[in-house]
């Protein structure tokens, strides 16, 4: 499989903070990616730089194969097949419907299509009641699937989701999973990276999966070797529900 | 001296034409200008956003002193025969009027919560995209920005005296009337006018108000 996202020796200081440091890997088209680690290990900060919402301090980043730099002009037409959805969920002040749409609207695709693809959409998430409903007196559970939804409705070729299933009851949990798998069902080429504290939640949802502690890339491998025989004894630690401070 | 109905009509809507225009103007250049300065990174943005705040306390008078200079008859634009006449009167107030409306866009697009700004970009929106949802999500604090700049001219008398001259059927408003009264001893009705023009600003505010409330859908 081609590579879909590749970072060559990326590092991220904030001030003197080193967020994330010399992090290489590449994910594949295709792929479910998962990155665990403790909070604050620099798993945001990874795909904040992926989502060129900020510039490394160090390193490059490439795209389907092409370097891209953050707050070039290139980087708003990448950004436009990148979908992501944050831990809190954050919806714009209008209802549902112009939530769901926003991602199309600025697209340029006309209103009859947007109305269209918005309307299934909502059928499909169970929202339709509440399609003229300001987004803001959601539940927490349906913000968040709506926010997913929003991420992914314009389908991007790779998604990140970001502690996208953090604080929600073990139903809302299940739904959202449901619909990221959906969402790889309808075309192989698409290319998912998870950030989670939840090593059951990567070892369900990921093919391949990546330990980051302190800002460091400790070990990358398979679903079954990093669950079953990693080579770091910190892997192992956190994987097995052990401190590695 | 304001003695007939019509002519308090007159007087009133001549009041609300040009603070209206003059807000309206004002804030169609403060608000842009406002969420630019508060969202785009440049230098010298602190000492931009502090002669903005310092603009707050420009004099009505001082302002309706530029504007006679500019288009009285020895003025650069005294050609267009325009002092002493609403529009003269309309630029003055505008110029009032921006300070407000820009620094309290430049605030209320800066409180709006970053995880708002990183969505919005993330879901792919352009750098103009962007600006323009965080205004919309400023809706509250930008249609407040308007009703202080309204309430800054709808009161203001220094400007409207300067370069409309008070002339009676032409550019007379509640507060140059309301001063002319008073300086003929007319306070009673001096007073009475003065409470026209807070019930013309409390029915303006109560409409902003409205706007204000209104859900975003």
């Amino acid at each position: 499989m081609k590579p879909a996202i590749c970072l060559e020796g990326v590092s991220k200081k904030y001030d003197q903070i080193v967020a994330l440091r010399d992090a290489s890997f590449t994910v594949s088209k295709g792929e479910v990616f998962g990155i665990v680690g403790p909070s604050g290990a620099g798993k945001s900060t990874i795909l904040r730089i992926v989502d060129l919402l900020e510039a490394p301090t160090e390193g490059k980043l490439l795209i389907d194969g092409q370097y891209v730099v953050a707050n070039s002009v290139r980087a708003e037409a990448v950004r436009r097949k990148i979908g992501m959805v944050l831990q809190k969920p954050v919806v714009l002040n209008r209802s549902v419907a112009n939530n769901l749409g926003y991602s199309l609207m600025i697209r340029g695709w006309n209103e009859d299509r947007i109305a269209e693809v918005v309307d299934a959409e909502l059928r499909r998430l169970g929202l339709n009641g509440r399609r003229k409903t300001n987004a803001r007196n959601l539940s927490g559970g349906e913000m968040q699937r709506l926010c997913f939804a929003r991420a992914a409705i314009h389908d991007p070729s790779i998604l990140l989701l970001d502690e996208f299933a953090a604080n929600l009851d073990p139903t809302n949990v299940a739904l959202l999973e449901n619909q990221v798998q959906e969402f790889i069902r309808k075309d192989p080429n698409r290319t998912v990276v998870i950030v989670t504290h939840n090593m059951f939640q990567a070892k369900r949802m990921c093919t391949r999966i990546a330990l980051i502690w302190d800002g460091e890339i400790v070990e990358i491998a398979d679903r079954k070797k990093f669950f079953e025989s990693p080579d770091d004894a910190r892997t192992a630690a956190f994987v097995g529900g052990e401190s590695i401070y | 001296m304001i003695s007939t109905g019509s002519e308090l009509l007159d007087v009133t809507l001549l009041s609300l034409y040009v603070s209206g225009m003059a807000t309206i103007l004002g804030s169609a250049i403060g608000i842009p200008l406002g969420a630019l300065i508060g969202l785009k990174e440049f230098g010298g943005k602190g000492a931009v956003k502090t002669l903005t705040y310092t603009l707050y306390g420009f004099p009505p008078v001082l302002s309706g002193l530029v504007v006679y200079y500019v288009f009285s008859r020895a003025g650069p634009l005294g050609d267009l025969g325009i002092l002493f006449t609403p529009t003269a009167m309309i630029i003055a107030e505008t110029f009032l009027v921006i300070p407000l409306v820009t620094g309290i866009t430049i605030t209320s697009v800066v409180e709006v919560d970053r995880s708002i700004k990183d969505t919005v970009k993330a879901l792919g929106a352009s750098s103009s995209q962007s600006i323009v949802t965080v205004m919309r999500e400023a809706w509250v604090g930008l249609v407040m920005a308007c009703m202080i700049g309204f309430g800054r001219v709808i009161a203001e008398v220094g400007a409207a005296y300067l370069v409309g001259g008070n002339i009676d059927g032409e550019t007379r408003v509640l507060t140059t009337a309301i001063m002319l009264e008073t300086r003929m001893g007319h306070f009673e009705w001096a007073m009475s006018l003065g409470i026209v023009l807070l019930s013309v600003a409390l029915m303006v505010f109560l409409f902003l108000r409205l706007l204000q409330e209104r859900e975003m859908l």
